[in-house]
């Protein structure tokens, strides 16, 4: 019988819910790695018992682990993030040029194919690979030539957190970074384009259009139409139809379009999932009602979705990695919480239910489809 | 035999109970304490000194004989009771504070 197994990452440790196909009855296993953040739990889509882990802290920084059963036990693989070469700097807040520095690994993109082969976005904005399982990493420097000399952090840090690879091609990749956009290659990574023509920062760039310095919060794509990007910005959700190269603007009658998360339904590519936060100054939902907003038109229409969330006193967040979706039929939808909240929705969104309620802080939840 | 002393999260890490013990050719100094410490145990690389420059991360202390010698040299000789086995050389987390 098919089932799910849901990876959360916390900011104290990892869990690992399972459940059948039915998605009711739910096992919780863990923590994993007690007391450090978990960045990211993502499986590998050619191996589901093959699973990486971003494990840190500010005392003793990052590892990175690996499992070959399915989180049932774990082993350190490689740690050492080294920048090509001489790294370099990016802007500062005080106008001055700063030194690339390694902080920590915000997501892991395993590949569609190998389960030895993954991409690590890292903060300060980089992207490495290994292709020997997490043992050795090299980074892709050729993103940092594309104008990174003008990324400046923002508040939550310089962090490379979405990497979406083509599937039809996997040499096309494009990636976020927070306060500097999306930036893609048609290489493999050998060279590097900005793309975010049709972002409007009014609030946060003194030229609301520049080519560089957007804060992207997440993007998404459904395998069938690469083609078709989706992204919640800081502001504003949008929506490219060819392949990032235009975005145009589809927050329509959301109640807020500042958020962090979205994510597209498995089956329906036009069925897009967002989260709205009331805004970027109060990182906790509208009205303080806890509500999926589900567009059925690729965006610009959407209707809230309530059912089983907490509808009064609700002030928690959902961060840019921590919604996801399976692929059983119908679609199920879960989110977690900066409160650690983990809901389910087994109905694509129409009704939800709590997985558990009392973990840390939830920082990202990725599910994977068992057979 | 040097006895060093890990925090619980790198000791979890590392798979011990309890102190390490290590035997070291040569002069006991930081460096190569934790030279023989991350040989024997890799998954401990990076956690404590940098990959690169070799630096202690800068919430990590170094401990013995309840003196604090995170600042002194690398090279420098560690104190006669730690490199006799008769006191621990503590890996410390700093404190978080709040």
């Amino acid at each position: 019988m098919s089932g799910v197994r849901v990876l959360v990452g916390t900011r104290k440790g990892a869990f690992v819910l399972s459940s059948d196909g039915k998605r009711k009855q739910w096992s919780v296993n863990g923590p994993h790695f007690g007391g450090w953040e978990i960045y990211h739990v993502k499986g590998s889509p050619a191996d589901p018992n093959r699973l990486y882990a971003s494990q840190s802290s500010a005392w003793f920084g990052q590892v990175l682990q690996r499992s070959n059963d399915g989180g049932k036990t774990w082993d350190a693989v490689g740690n050492k993030f080294a920048y090509d070469g001489v790294p370099g700097t990016h802007q500062w807040y005080d106008g001055t040029q700063h030194p690339w520095e390694f902080k920590r690994v915000w997501h892991l993109e395993p590949s569609l194919t190998d389960p030895d082969a993954v991409y690590a976005g890292v903060e300060d904005a980089g992207l490495f690979h290994s292709t020997d399982g997490g043992q050795n990493w090299q980074e892709l420097p050729a993103l940092r030539a594309a104008k990174g000399h003008l990324w400046q952090p923002g508040a939550g840090g310089m962090c490379l957190h979405t990497i979406v690879v083509d599937p039809r091609d996997p040499s096309r990749i494009s990636v976020a970074i927070s306060a500097a956009g999306v930036f893609q290659t048609d290489d493999a990574g050998k060279s590097w384009r900005p793309a975010n023509c049709g972002l409007k920062s009014p609030y946060q760039l003194p030229d609301s259009t520049a080519e560089v310095g957007h804060c992207v919060h997440r993007i998404a794509m459904h395998p069938s139409r690469p083609n078709v990007l989706f992204m919640q910005k800081h502001w504003d959700v949008m929506r490219s139809d060819d392949g990032g190269a235009n975005w145009q603007e589809i927050s329509g009658n959301l109640p807020t379009d500042f958020g962090f998360p979205i994510e597209v339904h498995a089956h329906e590519p036009e069925t897009i999932y967002v989260v709205p936060i009331k805004s970027d100054s109060e990182h906790y939902p509208p009205d303080a009602k806890l509500r999926v907003y589900r567009s059925r038109t690729g965006g610009n229409e959407w209707e809230a979705l309530t059912t089983g969330l907490p509808q009064r006193d609700c002030y928690v967040n959902v961060l840019r990695d921590a919604m996801a979706v399976d692929s059983l039929d119908p679609c199920g939808v879960y989110f977690g919480t900066s409160g650690g909240q983990v809901y389910a929705s087994p109905d694509a969104g129409d009704n939800w239910a709590p997985i558990v309620r009392d973990l840390p802080a939830v920082v990202s939840v990725e599910v994977q489809t068992l057979p | 035999m040097i006895r060093v002393a890990l925090p619980e999260h790198l000791r979890r890490l590392a798979r011990v109970d309890g102190e390490v013990e290590l035997a070291l050719n040569g002069p006991a100094t930081q460096r190569s304490v934790l030279d023989a410490l991350e040989t024997s145990y890799p998954m401990l690389r990076g956690t404590i000194r940098d990959h690169v420059t070799l630096e202690r991360r800068p919430f990590v202390r170094f401990f013995a004989c309840a003196r604090d010698l995170s600042l002194a040299q690398p090279d420098a000789a560690l104190p006669e009771a730690v490199a006799r086995g008769t006191e621990p050389f503590l890996v410390v987390g700093a404190l978080a504070g709040g």
